[in-house]
């Protein structure tokens, strides 16, 4: 089969590896890695004025990086409308108005610079979405007195009272099946699985009573339903408390499924879910719930919401295009530094929605770098990454200069075993590893050239 | 046509004499015995005697014999192959539907599994859209994308129609959850079948619907036979209204529409206060467990005439109609004919209907579509964008 000859050859020769911006302001350092829980915005509050044009980084671009986060800022804080307050108060016209905006925009940026883990993400969303909307209420095992098995829920029991906070018994099907039962009648449920392995106990009812229910019925019964909780690999809870769902669920018609990466991705995904009329599964990861992400003071607004079935572009680049959701994002990301520093340009998709899938983002992306590497930690066959490989080449064949390639968990049941796990999922030298050989650049290919 | 209601305003379109024969029926209170006593589990049962009226009992008589009519007139099409695929019939059973409609309002909620043609029609649902549904057209009360399994009618508390045995008891608590969560001072039957009753799901959501006393009446309609498994091969307990264990139950005589009255009216006020109840409605249906059964290799020709003879729920109507004089037999045969009548004009209507829009095919996936793309079998040939 005559193969289309390469768009582009990107010609990397070792050269000095270029610092990235991610579309948030973080910027990833020489120090290589972009950690989660620190931020430009934070370090430039305690060493210098974000606003000072000398602000020393080591980036070749740093004034216009200084007066990019000036923008920012001034987006963020005119988001909260600070800066129409704070000018009406003390009348912007007495001032330079640049200056004022300095004032404001500082002022703004030591209320928005902050950090927050993922499980305040999702308690905090909870919490709002339950005060907002007297229909909420939460079920699941250990929800209410113990806090939640992972604390996601903790607090809510004594806001919100033991009538819209339910502890369940160990029963899957029986509460899952309440739960869809109460969407029917309009309420809006948040079922907490404690693990998505559990999930298959009521797979029956996420799927039979609450996926297809508005279609059945031709509009008659809608289920606003949100099923959430951990999925995916822990660390060391064997095969039966391992698996990824992402694929099963995301194969069904009737549902949406999200995954979030960062806290603003918990947040804002989760209020949606509860918002959105349809049935939701939302497919958390129990290593990431103690992770801190920054967030802006929009994302902390409780009016905060992200739209579901667009993905996020975590890392602009040219070279490939690199898609994963959940933890595997933050492996992405550090597998995007690593191909940085040997000249390779990696962006990096955090899908965020599995169902809507944005086939549009992803093969805008891979139209863009004619490259793509898929990331998953869920089992290989017919997994998440089968279908983006099979859109891509759907819609973008002529644009490959590469086979697609997928880096997934392995084909095994998870194994107890520290070294036997670590090689059951994946790991950053795997997607470094696979997004060079779409580049040509595996040591393996070098020697047949 | 929709079945009675307990009101006497009737449409002037009835024909004279069926329409004097009820309109003219008074609501006197009349006192009746229910045929057999109630057996209790860990509750007092209620009276043996049912308070009804000639307008209850010939209206008993009119809508059983309308569903009836129906579920014969829907085999004839089944075998026509104008029904496709599952249909479940549920004559034998009337008394079930007639006697729980008798007890309750539209705010409380009913939920079934697949034999639900005739509970609809008992929550208002209409002939023409009944029949539609079967046939697939777009007139049918799921627009023909739901089939027999999947009959709804939310604004009169009618959930379905639910393929999945055993799904709809903890459905049905969910409803009882989201009434009592609403403070709405309603209550939700959830119905199965003998077969059903020894899903473990089944106990998951009575033990939450005890925990949490929720007003919830889970309703066995005990037709001895889950599907080809007589009820003495599948349960080592036949004695469904005791498998509760905590939960009180009454055990029923389905084929008489009083007793169903008298015990969905007592599980109602019962629930309400105390939390749920089991009813096992001792009844039987006719036809084999679906159309694909004949229903006949499992259980003897004389046994179903049996039953057929002594305990047919519409014959004992009739007899009591007639033991009180309520009407002539001629009467009744002329409202038969009537019925008859209407299930014809109403197939009819039905059989002209089209079929869905091929555009159906990508609509109600989801509420809010958000614009996303959805496919068909060849994607480059069909694919559409969800509203």
């Amino acid at each position: 089969m005559h193969r289309a000859a390469p768009r582009q050859r990107q010609e990397h020769n070792g050269e000095q590896a270029v610092p990235h911006r991610y579309t948030d302001g973080r910027v990833s350092t020489q120090r290589g890695g972009c950690s989660n829980s620190g931020s430009i915005t934070e370090e430039g509050m305690h060493k210098s004025s974000p606003l000072n044009p000398t602000l020393k980084r080591s980036s070749p671009n740093g004034s216009t990086l200084s007066r990019f986060l000036f923008w920012e800022l001034y987006r963020e804080a005119d988001m909260l409308g600070v800066l129409r307050r704070e000018v009406a108060c003390q009348g912007a016209h007495a001032w330079g108005l640049e200056q004022g905006l300095r004032v404001i925009a500082s002022r703004a940026l030591s209320s928005s610079a902050k950090a927050m883990t993922v499980r305040d993400a999702l308690n905090s969303a909870l919490d709002e979405e339950m005060s907002a909307d007297p229909k909420v209420f939460v079920m699941g095992e250990e929800v209410g007195e113990y806090q939640g098995a992972y604390k996601i829920t903790k607090g809510l029991l004594d806001k919100y009272g033991p009538e819209r906070v339910l502890d369940a018994p160990i029963t899957e099907a029986g509460f899952a099946g309440i739960g869809v039962g109460a969407a029917y009648y309009g309420l809006r449920p948040v079922i907490e699985f404690m693990t998505f392995n559990f999930s298959m106990q009521a797979i029956d009812h996420i799927i039979n009573s609450a996926a297809k229910s508005n279609y059945m019925s031709s509009g008659q019964i809608s289920v606003p339903i949100v099923f959430r909780g951990p999925d995916g690999a822990a660390a060391g809870v064997g095969a039966q408390h391992s698996q990824c769902y992402a694929a099963w669920f995301g194969a069904c018609p009737g549902l949406k499924v999200l995954t979030p990466y960062s806290s603003e991705d918990a947040r804002g995904l989760l209020k949606a879910a509860i918002r959105d009329p349809d049935p939701v599964v939302f497919l958390e990861n129990e290593l990431l719930y103690g992770e801190s992400f920054p967030v802006s003071a929009e994302v902390l607004d409780s009016s905060f919401c992200l739209p579901i079935g667009k993905a996020k572009i975590e890392r602009e680049g040219k070279d490939v295009t690199i898609t994963a959701f959940s933890k595997m994002v933050g492996y992405a990301l550090q597998a995007g530094d690593i191909l940085a520093k040997e000249g390779i340009s990696a962006e990096v998709i955090n899908l965020r929605s599995i169902r809507p899938l944005d086939r549009a983002a992803i093969n805008a992306s891979v139209r863009k770098t004619n490259r793509l590497v898929t990331v998953e930690e869920g089992f290989p066959q017919h997994g998440v990454g089968a279908e983006i490989c099979a859109s891509v080449l759907e819609d973008s064949f002529e644009y490959l200069d590469a086979a697609v390639e997928r880096i997934s968990g392995a084909d095994v049941p998870m194994p107890y075993a520290a070294n036997l796990e670590r090689m059951a999922v994946p790991q950053v030298e795997d997607i470094v590893r696979a997004a060079k050989r779409t580049c040509y650049r595996s040591t393996a290919l070098a020697a047949t050239a | 046509m929709a079945l009675t209601r307990r009101s006497l305003h009737l449409h002037l379109i009835r024909p004279i004499f069926s329409a004097r024969l009820l309109t003219t029926a008074s609501t006197s209170p009349i006192s009746i015995e229910t045929s057999l006593p109630f057996t209790a589990h860990n509750i007092d049962p209620p009276s043996r005697s049912v308070q009804t009226s000639p307008h209850e009992l010939l209206s008993f008589f009119r809508d059983m014999v309308l569903m009836r009519r129906m579920e014969i007139a829907s085999d004839s099409l089944y075998k026509a192959k104008l029904i496709r695929g599952f249909c479940h019939l549920y004559d034998g059973q009337e008394a079930v539907a007639i006697g729980m409609e008798a007890a309750i309002t539209r705010k409380d909620c009913i939920i079934t599994a697949y034999r639900d043609h005739c509970l609809y029609l008992g929550r208002g649902g209409t002939l023409v859209e009944a029949f539609a549904e079967l046939m697939g057209r777009n007139g049918g009360c799921s627009k023909g994308k739901g089939g027999s399994m999947h009959f709804y009618k939310k604004d009169a508390g009618f959930y379905g129609g639910h393929g999945i045995v055993g799904a709809q008891i903890p459905l049905g608590c969910g409803l009882a959850f989201a009434q009592k969560y609403s403070k709405d001072d309603s209550v939700s039957f959830m119905m199965y079948g003998d077969g059903a009753a020894n899903q473990g799901q089944l106990f998951e959501a009575l033990n939450m619907a005890a925990l949490w006393d929720l007003p919830a009446i889970l309703v066995c309609e005990n037709n001895h036979y889950g599907m080809g498994t007589a009820e003495w091969r599948a349960a080592k307990s036949p004695a469904y209204f005791k498998r509760g264990d905590y939960v009180p139950g009454l055990k029923v005589d389905g084929m008489d529409a009083l007793a169903v009255k008298q015990a969905c009216k007592f599980a109602k006020e019962h629930a309400l206060k105390n939390g749920p109840i089991i009813l096992e409605m001792d009844t039987y249906r006719y036809h084999g467990h679906s159309m694909s059964d004949p229903g006949s290799t499992y259980r003897t020709r004389d046994e179903i005439s049996g039953i057929r003879q002594e305990r047919d729920p519409v014959e004992r109507v009739r007899k009591l109609i007639l033991a009180h004089d309520l009407a002539t037999e001629k009467e009744m045969k002329d409202t038969e004919k009537e019925v008859r009548k209407e299930v014809d004009e109403a197939i009819a209507k039905a059989k002209e209907m089209p079929s869905p829009d091929p555009s159906e095919l990508f609509t109600n996936v989801y509420v809010k579509g958000l614009g996303v793309e959805a496919f068909g079998a060849d994607r480059k040939e069909l694919r559409a964008v969800l509203p």
